[in-house]
């Protein structure tokens, strides 16, 4: 393998210097080799869908657990491990180990990496100590740590090529995602919406680790890097000031609009996509505006980080929607049309299918039928409130305002979606959805800014919908007419990143701790396994020495674990609760762990 | 305001000292019977004059237990669970108040705290100079207090006496309202 490496490298130099190509060649060549998982959402469109298909849904039944690793790590597992030839990259929470497993030799550990941190940026994670994982690129496995340095490590020995720091952790800025080596950049987001950090989106230089660009979510239009008349949103200029005009004074300058979800990238457009966060405080009538640019669809150009357009889906938070979650990319056809797509399952329930070459929302609908804040977004191209969610006065924690609590809001701010990624199979041409279903009561208050302290300013309760027992759903959706296809019912939310392969099996982890293997066409359980924790991680799939592997992080925690570990609350106590509202607690208990399946020899 | 906002953190930081001193010399022998004996401008307090819970037989709680409801729900759940339940990483303060103190509960949070070896790693960031926090100290040691005695169920408090006159001004002053 260390061979056929060192081919793709001199390829990829060869390129370089022959017409200006760079890693990503390289990249885009590996992510098309089934056998490895070169990148955390298994390709540039974030598909999270394989090729391989000796597992199938006629053999699925027969999967057993070929072997499995302990992280030593007790937090919350996010995210899944890298392979690459007969290498394997496992990452953990904090303190944000690596491990490099040799497949090929019992699963040796080659090398470990474990940096040192300063603890106090644990309790400045708003949710768990997560990380949800490594890119690679150029020979090298980069991490995003806690603390936000961002370190390029070698491929090979683990030795440290350099570091980048994205952050000031004293702030309540720190680093939970997962680095994109696109052309020969490193993109890295930033966490922190719930200490009022002002978010950006940072491009380091592959080689050296300089950094080359950065672009915010709030602020004046150099920092956002917009230029007025070119950067689009929904079909019109943004102009002049296009931020700064939605906030009041300078609270864009603890704004948030963080930037720790996942990215894509349309080599042929050359457009890197990704969404932003909140906006701070929680407390929406202490910032009024539509504070742009949180809550958005991102396209920029990867080279100088210059917006192509955008697309706010939740003007003027008042529910802590997070825009983060991914986009996936994919060509369909809609009305006899071929499109390039990308879809987006956005935390305030709404399921957007957009055309990824211009910003056009073709279609925006619920994916889950008790999203009740909204009734539907504007469609009406000449509409003065075009793409604007229509917002439903009983559920507007604005509206209704400071110190009162708005009942039964539906979805709760963990959202339909949470980080937990999607997949696409383009075999079905369904999404594969891991869902929350979960409702809230949200009560703002006024609160005050201090750097680097918690800056939330609302009070929550969540709850199963009335009436209803089960926190979660696995759905399949079409998202050319934006409808569920089929939907299986999950006791507690699903926060496991799905994955979909050729053999038309569908895998997902539940909270309890099951990898559950489903029939892609009609969401069969077709078989399950308990993993020794509950499963926030995401699936991955590769193939080594021509035999497939399916391989899952368990671990449980993440903000699943805070709410759901003690029980959500039951607003009808006493009107008959039933097993749904027990605790995770009683089901699963800490610590992370790698399960790795294939079929019996 | 910013050019007041580092007075404002020394302000605090000072009432944390001074908590945390009294805290160590006048409650240092653990909890106490939480009965009301006396009411202060509609904070309620035990026999040892430590602030405590008062919920009437049809379910109003003090002002103070519902605001400290609200405080928690906003900075400390994150960390220590819905209603006190604690998480997979944070104990559950229902618990820990059945045997902390006032004192050491205002020094814990005013201070912080460090619990890291090979297998766990827990930080309780220091709250003294975060008004969001330092100003409702006592609301939610009462919250709490409430809580760890079994006074209070989970969830929101239905009913509550209003918020007192002395508390507005009081809140005023410490958020640095005008």
């Amino acid at each position: 393998m260390r061979k056929v490496l060192l081919a793709t490298c001199l390829g990829s130099v060869a390129a370089f210097a022959a017409g200006g190509a760079s890693a990503n060649d390289e990249l885009i060549k590996m992510s098309q080799n089934p056998k490895d998982w070169v990148m955390p959402t298994g390709d540039y469109a974030n598909t999270r869908y394989s090729k391989l298909n000796q597992i199938n849904a006629s053999n699925v039944g027969k999967l057993q657990v070929a072997w499995t690793f302990s992280t030593g790590v007790l937090r919350g597992h996010e995210g899944g491990p890298l392979v690459i030839g007969n290498m394997m990259y496992v990452h953990t929470p904090f303190p944000n180990k690596v491990y490099a497993l040799d497949l090929s030799q019992d699963h040796k550990i080659v090398w470990k990496y474990e940096p040192k941190q300063d603890p106090n940026v644990i309790p400045v994670m708003c949710c768990d100590t997560v990380n949800r994982g490594l890119a690679y690129g150029d020979g090298k496995i980069f991490l995003h740590q806690a603390d936000t340095t961002l370190v390029a490590l070698d491929a090979k020995t683990g030795k440290v090529e350099w570091t980048a720091t994205n952050g000031d952790p004293s702030k309540g800025e720190t680093g939970t995602s997962v680095p994109y080596v696109i052309k020969d950049k490193v993109l890295v987001g930033i966490s922190g919406g719930e200490f009022g950090v002002h978010c950006h989106v940072t491009a380091y230089d592959l080689k050296s680790g300089k950094q080359v660009w950065r672009a915010y979510s709030q602020g004046p239009d150099d920092q956002l890097k917009f230029d007025p008349e070119k950067t689009m949103s929904l079909g019109k200029p943004v102009g002049k000031d296009s931020s700064l005009k939605t906030w009041q004074g300078d609270q864009w300058k603890t704004g948030g609009g963080c930037t720790w979800g996942w990215m894509s990238y349309d080599p042929q457009l050359d457009l890197v996509y990704y969404g932003s966060g909140n906006p701070s405080t929680w407390n929406p009538k202490q910032r009024p505006g539509d504070n742009k640019w949180s809550m958005t669809v991102f396209a920029r150009d990867p080279d100088d980080g210059m917006a192509r357009w955008v697309y706010q889906m939740t003007p003027h938070d008042e529910w802590d929607f997070d825009g983060v979650n991914e986009m996936i990319l994919s060509d369909q056809s809609i009305n006899g049309q071929p499109r390039k797509l990308l879809t987006h399952f956005d935390r305030n329930g709404l399921a957007y299918t957009m055309d990824r070459t211009n910003g056009e929302l073709l279609v925006a609908e619920k994916y889950d039928p008790k999203v009740n804040w909204t009734t539907g977004v504007d469609m009406n191209k000449s509409s003065p409130t075009f793409g604007r969610p229509k917002v439903v006065d009983q559920y507007s924690t604005d509206k209704q305002g400071e110190d009162v609590n708005v009942k039964g809001i539906c979805p709760a701010a963990l959202g339909t979606k949470d980080q937990q990624p999607a997949a696409y199979s383009p075999d079905t041409q369904l999404f594969y959805v891991p869902t929350n279903h979960v409702c809230m009561d949200y009560e703002p208050f006024r609160v005050s800014y201090t750097a680097g302290q918690p800056y939330v300013g609302a009070t929550l309760s969540m709850y199963p919908p009335p009436g209803e027992s089960h926190m979660g759903n696995f759905i399949a959706w079409d998202g050319k007419t934006g409808k569920i296809v089929w939907s299986n019912k999950e006791q507690f939310s699903v926060w496991s990143g799905a994955l979909a392969t050729a053999g038309g099996v569908v895998f997902y982890g539940t909270l309890e701790g099951y990898l559950k293997a489903v029939d892609a066409k009609s969401g069969k359980e077709l078989y399950r396994f308990k993993t020794p924790s509950g499963i926030i991680g995401n699936v991955t799939t590769y193939e080594q020495d021509g035999k497939q592997y399916v391989a899952v992080l368990s671990g449980v925690g993440g903000w699943a674990g805070i709410g759901l570990a003690a029980g959500l609350t039951d607003p009808t106590a006493g009107l008959g609760a039933v097993g749904g509202y027990a605790a995770l607690s009683n089901y699963t208990a800490l610590g992370g762990t790698l399960t790795v399946f294939a079929l019996p020899q | 305001m910013p050019e007041d906002k580092s007075l404002l953190r020394i302000k605090f930081a000072a009432a944390a000292i001074i908590f945390v001193a009294v805290g160590g010399i006048a409650f240092a022998t653990g909890p106490v019977d939480p009965t009301a004996v006396k009411n202060e401008d509609g904070k309620y307090l035990d026999k040892e004059g430590n602030p405590t819970y008062k919920i009437s037989a049809d379910g109003i709680v003090d002002w103070y237990t519902y605001s400290g409801f609200r405080r928690y729900h906003s900075d400390c759940h994150v960390c220590h669970g819905p209603d006190g339940m604690g998480s997979t990483y944070a104990p559950a303060l229902k618990d820990s108040l059945k045997t902390m103190s006032y004192g050491d509960f205002l020094n814990v949070v005013a201070s912080g705290r460090k619990n890291v070896s090979t297998a766990s790693e827990n930080v309780m960031p220091a709250f003294g100079d975060h008004p969001n926090v330092a100003c409702y100290m006592d609301d939610l040691y009462i919250y709490l207090r409430a809580r760890a005695n079994d006074a209070l169920g989970r969830g929101r408090p239905a009913k509550r006496e209003e918020k007192p006159e002395a508390y507005i001004a009081a809140e005023n002053a410490c958020m640095g309202k005008h």
